[in-house]
């Protein structure tokens, strides 16, 4: 091994930079999963019947469902029974910002997101969500005068009922995967937002997630409803404290745009990855899905993933309406022992609907990375078309990179194009950069960044800085 | 400036240099000659601080310091450019991006401030019209899809923005029509003067037709084994390396 590669192998050695546990006391369920826990946890929230029923009813689907094992990751059994379902901060429920326990604020203060609205980064309304609930929605008056609702999920089941009832299930159904099921079952809280017709939301909306109570799973659900041609962009950050044993994420996001409707939805994962030896971490098993319910909606999800021991994840379109677009732009960054599964599925439906994948997968230590992507092109589907590009770089010559493309087309009038790469990073190409006066691991950053641009540039302003710092972080150590 | 004493240096155990001395003052421009696999390349590579090669003896002196003790980016930071022989495409990294950030991190060395990407533009617009380059250039990733002559004038235009003390050129002509030679050849001496210094690699003699040295080195199996005047070149040209061989026990 050349000394290069030796500096490549130290500078991939991360430190996780969130992994504190803050003291907050919290009112969880004990540990297991039966129909108690799940009356209890509809209880504890003041829900319809017709809610509790839904969740029995996932309940009773996921009871019949297995563990999926199809995905290209490896990982000891989980013990469902083990999992707390349900934990809240003690002091519960705060009517204002004002009224949030001080430990709470303090800990979001040291993740870099403020709650305080005065403090907030202009144009960013947050929702936070610590482990099952959510502690607080900024900027809620501001967005309500033009009659966007953003708020947790169970103040929208209180207060708007209507809404969640018809489209709650709507995208992703209670039974369509285990882990969708499983969500559906023991959701505790998660975000809602609406944005009414004709409507263009002034400022991004955001939810950060947070895991911080032990042996807790956190089953977070994100219903965002484009009424006719509106328009919202929207974030999605996420933490862990470090912990020796793995934690589970089970969210579910669904999507709703309608005619001329657009949604972009933006995710900078940052759960622990679990240690340098692979130990510890955050199971990352999500479902997202968007469908393009009208005529020339789209739907754009964009992910950077640098987190999570294990990340299993396909944000999808289903592209009903005519004309509908979904994209997918994906960075995902595997280091030491971590694994990612992650793609896109593209459902083409209505004529002249066009969808864009691009997947950027990064490498290092002993990652394993791979893209799954399905491209579905119903016969209803005339004139469709997809354009995928999927790269692989690798750092190191002990991690992994692999793609999993599946087509399949029912309309010959139908256009596809797939593209794929796999590069490594070479040392000529470090030593070329050094040879210019940057150092290994500026060049390194600069390097994948290079490689990440389309993506990049699809994020907004604030949060490309934050996931080039991010990927920087990701991948240093102890060079210099 | 530079002083080579005895550099012996090997690539997975086998010896490619066996014992080079060379000096290098400022001002000069020396030319080092040799058939293909003579060490050239090596060399070069040794003094920038490539990595795969180890030096197993001899030392080298850059302006007073120890040159092998030093990284390669400290090595460029402290005035010492390599120009590659085979420039190497970085995708995505876009060149004016990659070539101000390698400016400033050699200007934050000599404790100069750091230029913004407007006087930037101001500094290398100057140095594409040295090299003859379209601002477009400026636009593409770090030598993707570059010609190999393009390639070859990029390197041209980073050294004359990055102003180094001494400038090693790995064979920069080979490749390049009698048109992109000119301009090369003209850009090395635009900049040269009497505080800074060139080895100029080379397998023919046509580059010196243009950058005229000082000094010419044959290097042969690893070693210099003869020295002389401009006058050494054109005797290459007419009569070729195989005298050289004979006369140092290889093969003709
Ligand atoms: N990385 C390497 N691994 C093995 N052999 C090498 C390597 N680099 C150079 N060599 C060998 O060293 C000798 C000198 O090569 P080089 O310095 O490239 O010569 P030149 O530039 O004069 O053509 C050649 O025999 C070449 O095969
Ligand atoms: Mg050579």
């Amino acid at each position: 091994m050349t000394e290069e590669m030796q500096t490549l192998n130290e500078f991939t050695n991360q430190e996780y930079k969130y992994g504190f546990v803050s003291d907050i006391e919290s009112d969880s369920l004990p540990k297991g999963l039966n129909e108690d826990v799940i009356r209890t946890i509809s209880a504890k929230k003041g829900e319809p019947d017709w809610l509790l029923e839904w969740r029995l009813g996932a309940y009773h689907h996921w009871l019949q469902m297995t563990e999926p094992r199809w995905a290209n990751v490896k990982f000891a059994p989980i013990d469902y029974q083990q999992i707390v379902y349900y934990a809240a901060p003690k002091k519960s429920a705060p009517k204002s910002i004002e009224e949030i326990d001080p430990a709470i604020l303090a800990m979001y203060n040291k993740l870099g997101i403020p709650l305080q609205e005065q403090e907030v980064l202009a144009g960013v309304a947050v929702d936070a969500v610590l482990d099952s609930v959510s502690v607080a929605t900024t900027f809620k008056d501001k967005l309500s005068e033009l009659g966007v609702i953003f708020c947790s999920f169970s103040e929208a089941v209180r207060e708007h009922p209507n809404l969640v009832r018809q489209y709650l299930g709507s995208v992703v159904p209670a039974g369509d995967n285990f882990f969708a099921a499983l969500n559906s079952a023991v959701f505790s809280d998660g975000s809602f937002a609406y944005i009414p017709k004709g409507v263009r939301c002034p400022m991004e909306l955001s939810t950060y997630f947070r895991i911080n109570a032990q042996f807790t799973g956190q089953f977070e659900r994100t219903l965002i409803i484009a009424d006719e041609g509106s328009y919202v962009s929207y974030l999605e950050g996420c933490t862990a404290p470090m912990r020796d044993e793995n934690q589970l994420h089970a969210a579910v996001v669904e999507l709703v745009a309608l005619d001329h409707a657009s949604i972009k939805y933006s995710t900078v994962q940052n759960w622990y990855p679990g240690d340098k030896e692979g130990k510890g971490g955050i199971y990352n098993f999500v479902t997202k899905r968007g469908l393009c319910k009208g005529a020339h909606a789209k739907i754009s999800w964009t992910q950077v993933e640098t987190g999570s021991a294990i990340t299993w994840k396909y944000p999808g379109c289903v592209l009903q309406g005519d004309h509908s677009v979904g994209e997918f732009y994906s960075v995902a960054l595997t280091n030491n022992y971590q694994q990612a599964d992650t793609g896109t599925k593209m459902i083409h439906i209505g004529k002249n609907s066009s969808s864009t994948i691009v997947s950027k997968g990064i490498s290092a230590g002993f990652g394993q990375n791979s893209y799954r992507g399905q491209v579905k092109i119903l016969k209803s589907a005339r004139n469709a078309r997809n354009f995928s590009q999927c790269d692989s770089l690798l750092i190191g010559d002990k991690c992994g990179a692999h793609t999993f493309p599946y087509l399949e087309v029912k309309n010959s009038t139908a256009q596809v194009e797939h593209e794929a790469t796999t590069s490594k990073i070479g040392e000529d190409q470090i030593f070329y950069l050094n040879q210019r006066g940057i150092s290994t691991e500026d060049a390194v950053s600069m390097i994948v960044n290079g490689f990440c641009k389309e993506v990049f540039a699809e994020l907004p302003m604030e949060f490309a800085v934050e996931a080039q710092k991010l990927l920087g972080v990701s991948l240093e150590g102890s060079v210099g | 400036m530079l002083s080579i004493k005895n550099l012996h240096a090997s690539v997975d155990g086998h010896e490619i240099l066996n014992g080079i001395d060379l000096d290098v003052k400022p001002g000069e421009v020396h030319a080092i000659m040799g058939p293909n696999g003579s060490g050239k390349s090596t060399l070069a590579g040794v003094l920038a601080g490539r990595a795969e090669y180890s030096v197993t003896e001899g030392r080298i002196d850059f302006l007073g310091k120890n040159l092998l003790e030093m990284a390669p980016e400290m090595r460029a930071r402290e005035g010492l450019f390599l120009a590659f022989q085979y420039p190497v495409e970085i995708p995505g990294v876009n060149s004016s991006y990659f070539l101000r950030t390698a400016l400033n991190e050699i200007r934050a060395h000599r404790g100069l401030d750091k230029v913004s990407a407007l006087e930037f533009l101001k500094i290398i617009r100057e140095k594409l019209e040295l090299v003859e380059m379209d601002e477009k250039f400026l636009k593409r990733s770090v030598n993707e899809g570059f010609s190999g002559g393009e390639k070859k004038r990029n390197e041209i235009l980073q050294m004359a923005t990055l102003e180094p003390k001494l400038a090693v050129l790995d064979e920069t002509d080979s490749g390049l029509d009698i048109d992109a030679l000119r301009i090369v050849a003209g850009g090395v001496n635009a900049l040269r003067s009497q505080e800074n210094a060139f080895i100029v690699v080379t397998h023919y003699q046509r580059l010196l037709n243009y950058i005229v040295p000082d000094f010419v080195h044959v290097l042969y199996q690893g070693k210099i084994v003869k020295s002389g005047d401009k006058d050494l070149a054109l005797h290459l040209e007419d009569f070729g390396y195989d005298w050289i061989k004979e006369q140092n026990g290889g093969q003709a």
